[in-house]
Order: structure tokens, then C-alpha cells, then sequence
């Protein structure tokens, strides 16, 4: 009785484990192949250099002021765009919750439509918008407010509007999820029993949309940390971020260590970000609403 | 009350124009006459969408991002599905952390994956390739249809499964003829979220791909830093009107669903 050899349900338990794993393995295969390998790749070339460790591709955070200043220069970048997506999408959020069916959904399409219009498209739109000879500069100038146009792109202030801009809907959704699931009874509670509007919104609602806040926070907060793309169009060369320090070392001047620690550093910045917010949300729930 | 509830509605209206009129303006400028962007134009013509017609280059290019986008959301409908098939069925830990795994896609900045990928390319000969292309993009593609799937399976009630095997079809028949039909609406999102996500790829492009292997966003961003040509607005205007149309088709899928579980509830 004690001595159990395999049983029937064990070797099918088995079985199916093992059917379970070959349905994962494509999937992981590409997965390991193009991202596990390279990163580990990466870490690995940024202490091996010339069959030797060393540490000089982390030396130059501490005396190449380049490297700290464009860190620097992107960590603002990105508190600044959190910043304001949580004070323009809260208040979207806020109305497509509260409206009917019909109308929150036009709201919902006004907010997907950028959401799933190319990257380049929408910088493309931004010069145009902004350049020296363009709409915005050319109304200011009729409605005469200016003399001569404003610099308000190929710049920090171009930048930091499109990926805004860009990445607005990325705080919209999470927050539209979380507030669509909060039950009207408990705001209808809060007035019932004598709360103003302001306090009902304060004690009640805003704490209860928070995880919603959050998830749109991380998201565009890390994502703001990689960006590569609307930097390099927008910022004409002036607004240097970290993925462009990246990308200059490999294509300019081929310096694969320095693009190999950079990357991992950033690569820590952003699990940091994950593991924070993890104290707060699980992580699949920031994931989930991307 | 009333007041300060206007406001918020005028607040949220203006927010939502600064989103959509930037996109919306490019569509009267594609269809300027001028040398140069000037709004509004000074008449309408064509010649926008004839140049981006009439130029091998660009045909190229977007023959080249069309097959990618279509290769890569099918390899990753199909490969995500499995996955997260198998994700759901088990409850082993192992198993459930592998999760994280495929869902890092999602969180590594895109510089690093383009430079981590060009590195294995490099070395297997993959680069300026077709199939390098579709597989990179097969892989980013991956979270979508993962989460997209997962969600469809969590509704989707297993002990049918289970009577269907008892009845004696086998497991694959049982997934393509009971599971599949129910939580389809959930795969073909994941396979139009791909599908966008691929054809809006541009860093890993520009790492990747070249020479006749070149994707339609890697000329847009070399033309864009090189100078604001007008072709672009109209290469814009149709990618929008693409971006739209996918939108509509995820709605009307979405609602399809709902009905369905509406009448099987």
C-alpha cells in the first residue's frame, strides 16, 4: 500500500505537463532567443571586454557627465509626462465613467483613435503643427500675439508635448477600467449621508480609482524612460535621451560596451519602477491594461 | 454644482481635441497642391498620393511591412494562443512565471530589444532579411495576443472540455471544434493588436532591416529627419485611415462577442 510506484495519474499528470510545456515552447523559444539571450548578451559584454573583466563601461557613469545628464535630463522628462497625463486623463477618465453608455464610448473612441495611429504619424503631425512656418506659430502671429515665430519645437518644450500627447491614452484606459468598476452605490452612500461633492470625491472615489492611477503611472513612466522615436524627431539633437545615447554608441561610434551598460542601467531603472509599483499593484494588472 | 460640472465637461472637450485634431489635420494637408505645408492649403490636388504611388521605393517598403505585419500577427496568433492555452490549464508555479516571461516583450525598452535583437541577427546572418523581420516582430506581437487570449479563457467554461473528451474526441479536436469557436472573438483582437503593433514597428526596423528589406516606418523616419516631405502626409492619412479601420473592426468584434455571451447567458 505504502510503496507507490508510478500510478495512472501520476504519469498522466506527467504527460500533461509535458503536452502543456510544447505548447509554451514556441513561444518561449522566440522569446528566449531574441530577448533572454540578448540581454544576458548585453550584461555579459559590458564587464567582458578584450578577454578581461572590467568595470570601466561603469566607471564613465561616474566621470562622463554626459551619461549622468542624459539619465538626469530623461528621469525629468518622464516625471514631468507623468505628471501630466495623470492631470489631463483623470479628468477624460473621469467624465467617460460617469456619462451614458453612447456617449462615454465616443469618449473611449476619441481616446483610441490617437491610441492606434502610428508613433511617426503623430510627430509627423507635431512639425508640421509646430515648426517655425506652422499652423500654430502662423495663428498666434494673426491673432497678433507674436511678432516673430516661437521656437516650439526641436526642443525639450516639442518633446515633452508630443509624448504627451502620445502617451496620454496609455493613462486614460487604466483609469476609465478601474473607475468603471467602482459601484455607483458607494458615491450615492457617501452624498446620502451628508458628504459634499468635493468631500464624496476626495474620501471616496479618488481612493478607490487609485490602482487605476497607478498602473497608468508606471506604464508611462517606463515607457517615457525608453523612448526613442518622438526625442529624435522632436528634439532636434537638443533633448538627448537615454535611448538615443544607446543607439548613438552602436550606429555612430560602434561602442558596444558603452551602449551594453547603458542599457543594463536602464534595464534596472525599469524593473526598479516595476518592483515599486509591485508593492502596490500586482504586476500582470499593469501589464493586463496595456 | 451645475457651473462647475460644465467646466469640467469644457476641460474634458478641449483635452480630447488637443488628442484627435493633430491627427485629423494631416488628412486636408495630404491633399494639398503646395511644394510646401501651408494651412489650410492653397488648392487641392492629388499629387501627394500619386508620388507616394508612382515611387518604387515607397511600394517597396510597404509591400515589405504589409507581409511582415501579416506573417508576424499570424505566427504570433498562433504561437500565443498555444501558450496561453497552456498558461491557463495549469496551476503549477513554474508553469505561471514562465508568463512573465512572455509577457517582457512588453516592459524592455525598445532601444535594448532592437539592440539585443540586431546582436543575434548579426550573428545567425539574419539581418536585412525577410524572416528576421517576421520573427522579431512575432515576438513583440506576443503579449498582446497572450493577454488578449488569456482573458477569452477565464470566461470560457472547461468543463466543457472535459465532456467533450468523455465523449471521445481528442484533445486537439476538442480545442478547434468546442474551445476555439467560443473564445475566438478574444484571438482575433490579439491578432489585430499584432497586426497594428507590427505595422508600427519603427526602432527594431531601423536596426534590422535594410537594403530591399526595408520596412514602410524606416524610410518615414529616415525622410522625416532628413526633411518634412508632403508625400509623408499622405502615407499618414492612409496609415490612419488603416489605424481607423482596425479600431472599427475590434469594435464590431468586441460586440459580436458581447452578444454571444449576452444570449448564452
Amino acid at each position: 500500500m505504502t510503496i507507490s510506484i508510478a500510478s495512472p495519474s501520476d504519469s498522466h499528470e506527467r504527460s500533461e505537463q509535458r503536452l502543456m510545456l510544447l505548447l509554451l515552447a514556441p513561444a518561449l523559444l522566440v522569446v528566449g532567443a531574441l530577448l533572454i539571450v540578448p540581454l544576458g548578451w548585453l550584461a555579459w559584454q559590458s564587464i567582458w571586454q578584450d578577454g578581461g573583466f572590467t568595470i570601466v563601461n561603469y566607471q564613465r557613469f561616474l566621470t562622463d557627465s554626459v551619461y549622468w545628464m542624459t539619465f538626469l535630463q530623461t528621469f525629468r522628462i518622464a516625471f514631468v509626462v507623468t505628471l501630466a497625463t495623470v492631470l489631463l486623463g483623470y479628468p477624460v477618465a473621469y467624465v467617460a465613467a460617469g456619462l451614458p453608455q453612447r456617449w462615454s464610448m465616443i469618449v473611449l473612441a476619441l481616446v483610441l483613435l490617437p491610441f492606434w495611429t502610428s508613433v511617426l504619424v503623430r510627430a509627423y503631425a507635431w512639425l508640421i503643427l509646430l515648426q517655425r512656418t506652422g499652423i500654430v506659430n502662423s495663428a498666434l502671429k494673426s491673432a497678433g500675439l507674436i511678432d516673430s515665430p516661437l521656437l516650439l519645437v526641436n526642443n525639450e518644450f516639442g518633446t515633452v508635448l508630443a509624448t504627451i500627447h502620445i502617451l496620454l491614452p496609455f493613462m486614460v484606459l487604466p483609469l476609465y477600467a478601474t473607475m468603471k468598476k467602482i459601484p455607483q452605490e458607494l458615491v450615492m452612500a457617501g452624498s446620502s449621508l451628508g458628504g459634499s461633492p468635493l468631500h464624496v470625491f476626495l474620501r471616496v472615489f479618488l481612493p478607490l480609482s487609485l490602482p487605476g492611477m497607478i498602473a497608468g503611472m508606471v506604464l508611462v513612466f517606463v515607457l517615457t524612460l525608453g523612448f526613442y522615436i518622438t526625442p529624435e524627431l522632436l528634439g532636434g539633437g537638443r533633448t538627448y535621451m537615454v535611448s538615443m545615447l544607446v543607439s548613438r554608441n552602436i550606429q555612430v561610434y560602434n561602442e558596444w560596451g558603452a551602449a551594453s551598460s547603458i542599457s543594463v542601467v536602464l534595464m534596472i531603472c525599469v524593473f526598479l519602477v516595476f518592483k515599486l509599483a509591485s508593492l502596490l499593484i500586482p504586476f500582470e494588472r499593469i501589464i493586463g491594461t496595456r | 454644482m451645475r457651473a462647475s460640472s460644465l467646466l469640467l465637461y469644457a476641460v474634458v472637450a478641449l483635452i480630447l481635441a488637443w488628442l484627435v485634431i493633430p491627427i485629423v489635420i494631416i488628412v486636408p494637408m495630404s491633399f494639398s497642391s503646395a511644394r510646401f505645408l501651408t494651412f489650410p492649403p492653397p488648392s487641392w490636388s492629388l499629387r501627394w498620393y500619386e508620388a507616394y504611388l508612382d515611387s518604387a521605393a515607397w511600394m517597396q517598403a510597404t509591400r515589405v511591412s504589409l507581409i511582415v505585419a501579416v506573417s508576424s500577427a499570424v505566427l504570433a496568433t498562433i504561437f500565443g494562443t498555444a501558450a496561453a492555452y497552456a498558461l491557463n490549464m495549469t496551476s503549477s508555479k513554474l508553469v505561471r512565471s514562465l508568463q512573465l516571461v512572455l509577457l517582457l516583450p512588453l516592459v524592455v525598452p525598445i532601444v535594448i530589444t532592437a539592440v539585443g535583437v540586431f546582436l543575434v541577427y548579426a550573428q545567425v546572418g539574419l539581418l536585412a532579411s525577410m524572416t528576421g523581420l517576421i520573427l522579431a516582430n512575432t515576438m513583440l506581437g506576443l503579449p498582446y495576443v497572450i493577454t488578449s487570449v488569456l482573458v477569452g479563457l477565464r470566461k470560457f467554461d472547461h468543463t466543457q472540455e472535459m465532456v467533450s473528451r468523455s465523449l471521445g474526441m481528442n484533445r486537439l479536436r476538442t480545442f478547434f471544434i468546442v474551445t476555439l469557436p467560443q473564445i475566438r472573438p478574444s484571438v482575433i483582437s490579439g491578432l489585430l493588436f499584432a497586426f497594428i503593433s507590427a505595422m508600427d514597428e519603427t526602432v527594431v526596423s531601423l536596426f534590422i532591416s535594410g537594403g530591399e528589406y526595408q520596412t514602410l516606418t524606416k524610410r518615414m523616419f529616415t525622410a522625416l529627419r532628413d526633411e518634412i516631405d508632403p508625400t509623408i502626409a499622405a502615407i499618414s492619412s492612409l496609415l490612419t485611415a488603416v489605424s481607423f479601420i482596425m479600431l472599427m473592426l475590434v469594435a464590431i468584434n468586441a460586440r459580436g462577442s458581447k452578444r454571444r455571451t449576452e444570449k448564452a447567458g
